[in-house]
């Protein structure tokens, strides 16, 4: 049933974080494309993450963005839009495995080393470089993971970190986008084929 | 047979049935140049600066639907095409822009003449090509073409550096389908949504259709007129969608918003459904958000996805080709006369008489319209600038054909009118073809005026001259206390002596009687002719919602003493 105009107004719903997946060409130039849309039309991305597909020429990109539903809409609208964009999805409903990388320096003393590496281990981190006086580890798992981690981590004093943004993609049979359903030939490939790809 | 990529681009341009590129060439596109010598069917039109082959390409698309397209060399040729190609992305207008690059190898290098000006047209594009391989020149124009011309339409540039242009290494092989895997431009909508529109259009007692510029892109023009009669919806037009409905319709109301009829801003205002086709809400027509249309539920339908719910919310969104959804929507619309609605809007209409134009001594612009608009017929094509002049002729001038009002309207670029009339009666070569200009706008691209001499097009140009940027001043007359700063032009050339520098008639008009005859003899004369309208300097256009206010706000008439406050 239709639902009466609200027109212009933010709707009652405030900003919440959704998870967006887009399958792109892999073409120069295709990064720019959606950075630059999304910094005109002021949409506050807060982690983005590309990478290559398992279809060659193509790639996925995994958005994070914060909005209420009506700036989402328009979020993936507006990169639907895009031409070298061929299939945008809001996956934020979705059952889905959300995954980001990050490394954490943390400055160690003889006396702090043990408890870092507790909590590493707590949290199936690993030690990826020890040093007289830091440890660098690297933790994968959902945002809230990385985030407690960092919280434990941040009163021994953390020096550099550096996280990937999450990438998503949804659990089960389902795909948050459907190469085949979507007709695309496995030979789908840009126009302008350069070696750096995006 | 091997051709260079210039040859490609050519044998391209001839297989999308191009006739006509408006252009400037230069060091980078020399190659492009050398090869168009030898394509006779390819008609260049050289331009005085490239900013007037972007708008003769712009005002060539919108005069025949077909694509418009402008070439220049890199730099400073390309960057002077940038307000062409942004006015087009704004009207949503297919033009393809072809420009030279420098060398692939000198390319970051800030080489001579180099620009990333795919990067600098990004935002204001439907899409780009850096064509880095000749075997892509083919696909990237046929691509080009698709996209301008497809969905909503826009421009498209397809930049190519010099030694792609002069690379001999492939055939032309066409491509018979362009390979776009993420671009689907919408058809038919999904039954569901159009019957959710009808029901609402069947339910609805006070209905308005706000018919936009898609309407005519679509070449909507008979269902619009089916819709509206069918259920005696009256249909109020945006500045770009003036002339999708004949003027004289019984139905149509004109144009609505911060120069549009009163009594269309108050119809919009008490409607119970607006049933948006084709249009995007721009800020020019509802005026503050808040308080547009609180009264209505909105049928949107639109080709472009993103503009459903981008500035008013919609009741019932509708994704589709305007013309095969209201062929959807049509047989699901009841037979109905809104009659009380009617009434109540010819009640309106009688009380806020918007058209008005009241006795006057002096020469008044809105008079020296109505007459033109008059006197030439109503069905020649009229362009226009920006300002003042551009919101008379939408007011005041009669329209019976589809796409006979051109105009900047999105982006309000100034200087419109000189080129843009130029690619209209080169596209239209049958139609009387008036360039509405202000004095201001008509100053910044007058230099091609050589380009409709050279190549003796026929068009007439109607000077709205005022001496001054009238609609700025009457923004500084009523927001700034009538501190008038730079809005006065006391060095004016004279533009009968600039008629007669360019060899072409020029006429000066001073009073009312003198009006109809000007422009009749201006029809009569085969060639360009200037008519220099010297009228009233310091009136105001009227109705007249400021900016970010509503109708609540709207100032009907031109108060006695200036300003309004």
């Amino acid at each position: 049933m239709v639902q009466p105009a609200n027109k212009g107004e933010q709707s009652a719903s405030g900003p919440e974080q959704h998870t967006i997946i887009a399958l792109v060409e892999d073409k120069p130039g295709v990064l720019t494309r959606v950075a630059s849309m999304f910094r005109r039309r002021g949409f506050n991305i807060a982690s983005l993450a590309v990478g290559r597909s398992e279809r060659a020429g193509l790639s996925r990109m995994t958005f994070v963005v914060n909005g209420d539903m009506e700036t989402i809409k328009q979020v993936t609208r507006q990169l639907d839009k895009l031409i070298d964009v061929i299939e945008v999805s809001d996956i934020s409903t979705h059952q889905v495995v959300a995954r980001e990388l990050a490394l954490i320096k943390v400055t160690t003393t003889p006396s702090s080393r043990g408890e870092i590496m507790q909590f590493a281990e707590l949290f199936d981190a690993n030690i990826v470089d020890v040093s007289t006086s830091s440890l660098v580890i690297e933790i994968t798992g959902g945002e809230q993971k990385v985030n407690s981690l960092e919280g434990l981590l941040r009163p021994f004093g953390i020096t550099e970190m550096v996280r990937t943004g999450l990438v998503a993609m949804v659990r089960g049979q389902e795909s948050g986008i459907d190469l085949e359903n979507l007709g695309i030939p496995p030979s789908a490939n840009g126009l302008i084929r350069m070696d750096s790809g995006i | 047979m091997k051709l260079s990529g210039a040859e490609i681009v050519c044998e391209s341009l001839l297989k999308e049935g191009v006739e006509i590129v408006f252009g400037l060439p230069g060091g980078a596109v020399l190659p492009l140049y050398g090869a168009m010598a030898n394509y006779p069917k390819l008609r260049h039109v050289l331009v005085r600066h490239e900013q007037a082959a972007s708008m003769a390409a712009d005002g060539y698309a919108r005069a025949t639907g077909r694509v418009g397209v402008c070439s220049a060399t890199s730099g400073p040729g390309a960057t002077n095409l940038v307000t062409g190609i942004a006015t087009a992305q704004m009207d949503s207008v297919p033009i393809v822009a072809i420009t030279g690059q420098v060398p692939r190898g000198a390319i970051g290098r800030d080489a001579f003449q180099e620009t990333d000006v795919t990067g600098i047209t990004l935002p204001i594009t439907k899409h780009n090509f850096l064509v880095m391989e000749v075997e892509d020149v083919a696909p990237a124009i046929k691509e080009a073409f698709h996209i301008a011309s497809t969905g909503r339409p826009g421009p498209v540039l397809v930049d190519i550096p010099k030694d792609v242009l002069l690379d001999l290494r492939t055939e032309f092989v066409w491509p018979d389908m362009p390979n776009l895997p993420g671009y689907h431009p919408p058809g038919a909508a999904p039954a569901r949504q159009v019957a959710q529109a009808a029901e609402l259009i069947n339910r609805a007692r006070r209905p308005v259709i706000l018919a936009g510029h898609g309407v005519l892109i679509s070449q909507a023009y008979r269902e619009l007129i089916e819709l509206a009669e069918k259920a005696q919806i009256p249909v109020i037009t945006t500045l770009l969608g003036i002339s999708s409905i004949p003027t004289a319709h019984v139905l149509n109301m004109g144009m609505p918003g911060m120069h549009g009829m009163a009594y269309n801003n108050l119809a919009i205002d008490q409607a119970d459904l607006l049933i948006g086709l084709g249009m995007r809400f721009d800020d020019r027509v509802t005026g503050r958000l808040r308080d547009f249309a609180p009264n209505a539920q909105v049928v949107h339908i639109d080709v472009d996805a993103s503009e459903l719910d981008k500035n008013v919310k919609a009741t019932v969104p509708v994704v589709g080709d305007l013309k095969q959804v209201l062929n959807q929507l049509i047989p699901l619309v009841q037979p109905t006369v809104h009659l009380d609605w009617i009434r109540r809007l010819d009640e309106l209409k009688a009380q806020h008489p918007s058209l008005y134009i009241r006795e006057s001594e002096e020469l008044l612009p809105q008079y020296v319209l109505n007459r033109l608009s008059e006197v030439a017929g109503g069905d020649c094509i009229v362009v226009t600038g920006v300002g003042q002049h551009q919101m008379w002729a939408a007011q005041h001038c009669k329209f019976k054909e589809p796409n006979t009002l051109i105009t900047s309207g999105g982006l309000g670029s100034m200087g419109y009118e000189v080129p843009a009339a130029l690619g209209a009666r080169m596209g239209r070569p049958d139609k009387t073809v008036w360039s509405v200009a202000g004095d201001g706008g008509f100053q910044m691209t007058m230099c091609d005026l050589a380009t409709a001499v050279e190549n003796n097009v026929d068009i007439k140009f109607a000077i709205l001259n005022n001496q001054s940027l009238g609609m700025v001043k009457q923004m500084q007359d009523v927001f700034y206390d009538r501190e008038y700063y730079a809005v006065e032009y006391s060095g004016n050339p004279d533009f009968v002596k600039l008629a007669a520098a360019y060899g072409i008639e020029g006429m000066r008009v001073t009073r009312k009687e003198e009006v109809d005859d000007a422009v009749r003899h201006a029809m009569e004369v085969s060639g360009p002719v200037i008519i220099d309208f010297v009228v009233k300097s310091d009136e105001q256009v009227y109705p007249w919602i400021p900016a970010g206010e509503s109708v609540h706000e709207m100032i009907e008439e031109q108060p006695a003493r200036g300003g309004p406050y």
